[in-house]
């Protein structure tokens, strides 16, 4: 019954934890439970929108857009929150998701209903977003003595020992692993992402299975902009620069096939931590933290490199001679 | 072959040559071109100004010599997304050697040979081990730059030699500036590479049908290769004149570049997922994002704003003929 | 054709009547019918393009018809998606297995209506539980758990059976499912239509092989250029009788005689073999000579013909052009050394669709139109229509994309394209698989020219009629390896399965 852990993510997650005992031996306190809990806290965000992104590249699809959609809601909901400073939390990140899922739409609905390819539109998308920060906000910054105690608070609160922005992020986790395995739309995502012309053939619509994913993508993007304007209590155009790749790259070195239908939520995760963990350790051990960078790239390729290799499709062995070795 | 005694003649071609290029990609982004042109002459009296239009091209001299290249890897079904953190690696490379006392001519040298080594090196990733352009030069993206963040950190290389400013600030004739010719070399070498030589219709076949074009006798591989080292030299000939026309090195030069690149070369009327596209479109392509950028500016537009209008007409270029089609078509029906 | 009196026949489950669909250009079909009837299997036949395939979309849903109606059980219905279809009880298994690799079997088989638990989430346990059921009631040797991309085709055959078997299904419909067997599993496969027959579910069976539709069917439906032919019970009509409705007119396959004179040696093959696809091959070919490499789908003839043409590298082995020793790396080597491969799948690997016919065809002859690297258009239309026209190509202009052109016409091209480049070795691999019977008889005239011009030809085919009517002498191969090699008089068809299978004297002896 059991289905053993899939070997990619069995070495990945070998991967981190040599990294973790690596900097531990430098520096025990890295390991200490705070510490390892900051860590994760400081990825969260990072974990929330690959699961997002994932879901994308696994329809065969890319969301570029997913920093700027960040950007855009993190901003509507600080100058919301400076406009009315009563309103509720709750209130506050359901508009954060419905934004970020609206954004989300608009790029399903161009792919799904103008078939343009998804890699122009989020391209689009993601220079629209950002300038559209900059008409609503004038350029300016939204600052934290402008955001209420609730607001701020809320992401940093902690609750049996962890922030609510890492309950978020496991909560989110957890949903997925659920929706990935157990539901219609989860197992639909691979079918679309696998063998998109036998999607068809049994029911189900690719474009509408695409356009849901963005939808998700969308809404994971919108949450994080809450969270994350929230947590650095500051908001401005450039916020969250670029993030989208590193996004990318966390589901790239989780193993997500970038041709879509190959891939695992903890896969996606553990690609996010692996990055976060790097980015944690370099000032611990004494590495300038401008090597992160050259180290994603690096993982990057690697990790590409890696899965190409382990998922090359095998020949078909013709000859006894041959199959009586294999 | 069967009992036919007279030879079915075929034609070359049936529409002729005047008709194909007004019903052209090309064409309608020429319109616009100039539409945008008219509207800017008339919105702002300092855009007719020769000085001015002058200034105007560098919004899009060193992005269009990448994006020539870019456009014949793209229509061959692979992308570059590295090429913005070649030119932060070059330019770093050349301010490394500025300091260790290189002239003009082996700054020069050093960047294009940076930019060939990281294309080769983009290349070998692609073709030799056969994995995606896309993933791969997002890793390489972040290798090349976070390469440059090592050597520099928050730093920045300055005081190149003043022989060096002519490729980035000097000036061939009146307003006509040295990166100008240089774009308009470059664009006429990628016009013919592309639609005069065989290698260009390798570039083609093979972005329609990678394995045809192999079964056809092509070196698809070895075309690739080629492809990838001419985006990495134009985004070492990019960061020479960037470079120069700064003054300084930053790790985070041209930051973003990658995606105007590959927007220029979409809007140009090149399909994103290979097999069509060409240069004069890239080069209309070019001067839309110019002058867009340029007539914004004059109205006091920042640049942000700008990018909303240059998102729109992205998937608004794309979009508006599908819709087109789409409502013509419900209308037949 | 004779009104078919058909005693005791239940009412049709599934009634096509009138039905129209129309492309662009195209009217793929026009008011067709087809019955299908409980328990039966009703062979769906007509050449390519004859509107099959339309049918097979339209009952499952992918396209909508633009006139006609179809009844399930006597009340029209509409379906407007794959869905309404399939919740019909309409189900189909296609020529190429469609199904998802990353998938386990169990959930290939239930997706799209997987158990369910109470809270609405997929019910792993349950859906395991099912699975293995059905696949136990069709004899399939895998687990449910098993991943899909994991088994072999014949395997992947039995889970989209399954899943037909899961949906309850009422009406199944198969698409050329043999195309990629073995004998054995064909044989397999038969009896699990047997099963399904008995199940009183409707098949709908599209096959292009008549001892096939002869063997399994109860009912013939033939349609021609999108139009309505015939239809009536299998055994009321002949062989011959079910061909000349299906291509119009009395066919009798006639091959073009021609005068069998070889010259020296032109090709030598010594010790070819791979790791995994084919060992030991040994052949020569002589000027002239129409060479043919007959044997199951799968026995290793096209993966030895792609290592010819430099596709893959063979681990050892010579190859000899004109006796000189050549090193194929790749296809652009083996053009150079005169000779050149027509592959089996056209659209992916013969022609460049996007590109118009004229620089199809010039492709590999751009080092001769061209000056210095520079293109010569005028060049590159004049060597293009030289070879077009030769060819009898049926196309509007020479500047169309060759993706407009119908498959026979496809073919020409890529033909053309490589006689363009004059080589001396020009390798067919089932150069008439799924092309009109018309368009046979001309590829297969323009063969017998070409040798009698020269070329040396090896022709890969899994059509007997086709190698014994083509072929000086015939290569049989099987598992990898020559089986082999017949000439003359031993070219007959009980020899050439017989090697083919591997069947000796007594038994049968070819596990797969």
């Amino acid at each position: 019954m059991m289905r053993f852990i899939p070997v990619r993510e069995a070495i990945l997650g070998s991967a981190i934890l040599i990294l973790i005992i690596l900097v531990a031996s430098r520096f025990a306190g890295f390991v200490a439970p705070s510490n390892l809990a900051n860590v994760f806290n400081d990825t969260a965000p990072l974990i929330i929108l690959a699961l997002g992104q994932m879901v994308v590249i696994l329809t065969r699809c890319i969301d570029l857009s997913v920093a700027a959609n960040l950007a855009l809601t993190g901003m509507a909901v600080a100058m919301i929150n400076v406009a009315m400073p009563g309103l509720p939390i709750p209130v506050i990140i359901a508009i954060a998701v419905l934004m970020g899922g609206i954004m989300g739409a608009i790029n399903g609905v161009l792919v799904w209903k103008l078939s343009i390819p998804p890699i122009v539109v989020t391209l689009g998308t993601m220079t629209i977003f950002r300038g559209i920060i900059f008409l609503i906000s004038d350029g300016k910054w939204v600052n934290s003595h402008e955001m209420s105690a609730a607001f701020t608070g809320f992401p940093r609160a902690v609750l049996l020992g962890l922030p609510v922005l890492s309950w978020i992020a496991i909560i989110t986790v957890i949903t997925f692993g659920i929706m990935m395995a157990r539901t219609q739309f989860g197992r639909s995502i691979f079918a679309v992402g696998g063998n998109p012309h036998a999607a068809v053939y049994t029911g189900i619509n690719v474009g509408k299975t695409q356009f849901w994913a963005f939808v998700v993508s969308g809404a994971l993007a919108g949450l994080t902009g809450y969270l994350w304007v929230a947590r650095y209590a500051v908001a401005y155009v450039d916020i969250a620069g670029g993030f989208e790749l590193e996004v990318v790259a966390a589901c790239v070195i989780g193993g997500i096939s970038i041709a879509g239908g190959i891939g695992s939520v903890g896969g996606a995760v553990l690609g996010a931590i692996f990055l976060g963990v790097v980015k944690n350790a370099l000032p611990v051990v004494n590495i300038s933290p401008f090597w992160q960078l050259a180290i994603s790239g690096s993982a990057i390729l690697i990790a590409v490199a890696f899965n190409a290799r382990s998922g090359r499709t095998k020949g078909r062995i013709i000859l006894k001679s041959a199959e009586a070795t294999q | 072959m069967t009992d036919t005694t007279t030879t079915r003649h075929i034609p070359d071609r049936l529409n002729s040559r005047a008709v194909r290029i007004f019903k052209s990609w090309e064409a309608l982004l020429l319109a616009v071109a100039i539409a945008i042109f008219v509207v800017n002459s008339f919105a702002s009296p300092y855009f007719l100004n020769a000085w001015n239009l002058s200034d105007a091209t560098f919004n899009f001299t060193e992005k269009a010599m990448i994006a020539f290249a870019m456009a014949l890897l793209i229509i061959s079904g692979e992308i570059d997304l590295s090429v913005a953190s070649i030119i932060a690696l070059a330019s770093t490379a050349m301010g490394l050697a500025m300091q260790h006392g290189a002239g003009t001519p082996e700054l020069v040298l050093i960047g294009l040979t940076v930019g060939l080594l990281c294309g080769a090196f983009n290349g070998v990733f692609v073709t030799f081990f056969g994995l995606p352009s896309i993933v791969v030069t997002i890793g390489t993206m972040s290798l090349f730059r976070g390469i440059s963040y090592i050597i520099l950190g928050d730093g920045s290389f300055s005081g190149y030699p003043s022989s060096f400013s002519w490729f980035g600030q000097g000036y061939i004739y009146w307003v006509f500036t040295v990166e100008m010719l240089l774009f308009v070399i470059i664009a006429v070498i990628y016009a013919v590479l592309l639609h005069k030589t065989n290698f260009g219709r390798a570039v083609y076949a093979i972005g329609n049908n990678p394995t045809g074009a192999l079964f056809s006798g092509i070196r698809v591989q070895r075309v690739k290769f080629i492809l990838f080292l001419l985006t990495g030299l134009m985004s070492g000939v990019a960061a020479v004149c960037l470079t120069s026309r700064l003054g300084s090195t930053r790790p985070s030069i041209a930051s973003g570049m990658e995606l105007e690149v590959v927007t220029m070369v979409v809007l140009g009327g090149v399909n994103i997922l290979g097999g069509s596209g060409t240069i004069p479109g890239v080069v209309i392509a070019a001067f839309v994002m110019g002058l867009v950028t340029f007539g914004l500016g004059l109205l006091n537009v920042p640049g942000i704003v700008m990018s909303i209008f240059i998102g729109l007409l992205l998937i608004g270029v794309i979009a508006l003929p599908r819709l087109w089609a789409m409502a013509a078509a419900r209308r037949n029906a | 054709m004779t009104p078919h009196a058909a005693p005791a026949t239940p009412s049709a489950v599934v009634s096509m009547d009138l039905i129209t669909k129309t492309f662009p250009g195209v009217k793929a079909l026009d008011q067709v019918k087809l019955d299908l009837y409980p328990g039966q299997v009703t062979a769906l036949v007509g050449e390519n393009g004859a509107g099959k395939s339309t049918t097979v979309k339209i009952l499952t849903g992918i396209y909508q018809t633009d006139g006609g109606t179809i009844r399930i059980d006597g009340d029209p219905v509409t379906f407007g998606t794959p869905n309404d279809a399939a919740k019909a009880g309409i189900t189909a298994i296609h020529q190429e297995t469609v199904l998802f690799d990353e998938l386990s079997v169990a959930e290939n088989i239930y997706i799209g209506h997987a158990p369910r638990n109470r809270f609405g989430l997929i019910d792993t346990a349950q859906m395991h539980r099912n699975a293995s059921k059905l696949l136990a009631d069709i004899g399939a040797p895998f687990s449910s758990h098993t991943q899909l991309r994991d088994l072999g085709i014949a395997n992947k055959h039995l889970v989209a059976i399954a899943r037909a078997l899961s949906v309850d299904a009422r009406v199944v419909i198969m698409d050329e499912p043999t195309a990629a067997l073995s004998h054995k599993e064909i044989e397999e496969l038969y009896e699990l239509v047997e099963t399904l027959k008995a199940q009183g579910k409707a098949i709908l069976f599209i096959s292009h092989k008549f001892d096939e539709i002869f063997r399994i069917a109860d009912r013939y439906t033939v349609f021609r250029d999108g139009g309505f032919v015939g239809d009536g019970l299998i055994a009321e009509i002949t062989e011959g009788d079910l061909v000349s409705m299906m291509v119009g007119r009395s066919v009798d396959q006639i091959f073009p005689d021609r005068a069998r004179e070889v010259g020296e040696e032109v090709l030598k093959v010594v010790g070819y073999s791979h790791p995994t696809e084919f060992a030991d091959i040994n052949f020569d070919l002589k000027r002239g000579e129409i060479l043919g490499f007959y044997g199951l789908v799968g026995a290793g003839r096209s993966e030895f013909m792609q290592a010819l043409f430099g596709i893959t590298k063979p681990s050892k082995g010579v190859c000899r052009v004109n006796g000189n020793i050549k090193v194929m790396r790749s296809p652009a080597d083996a053009v150079e050394n005169g000779i050149v491969y027509v592959p089996e799948d056209r659209g992916k690997q013969g022609a460049v669709i996007g590109l118009p016919i004229f620089q199809n065809i010039t492709l590999p002859s751009l080092g001769r139109t061209s000056r210095s690297g520079f293109l010569r258009l005028a060049e590159e239309f004049k060597l293009a229509r030289e070879y077009a026209e030769r060819l009898d190509l049926r196309a509007a202009s020479l500047d169309q994309d060759i993706g407009n052109l119908s498959g026979g016409n496809q073919q020409k091209v890529v033909i053309a394209k490589w006689l363009a480049t004059q080589p001396q070795v020009i390798i067919l691999d089932e150069p008439t698989k799924g092309i009109d019977i018309g368009s046979k008889a001309a590829v297969h005239e323009f063969m017998a020219e070409l040798a009698a011009q020269g070329l040396s030809v090896i022709m890969v085919s899994s059509e007997i009629p086709e190698i014994i009517g083509m072929s000086d002498r015939v290569i049989v191969m099987r598992d990898g390896l020559i089986a082999a090699e017949l000439s003359g008089d031993d070219v007959t068809p009980e020899l050439l399965v017989r090697h083919a299978a591997g069947i000796t004297t007594q038994t049968e002896g070819a596990p797969q």
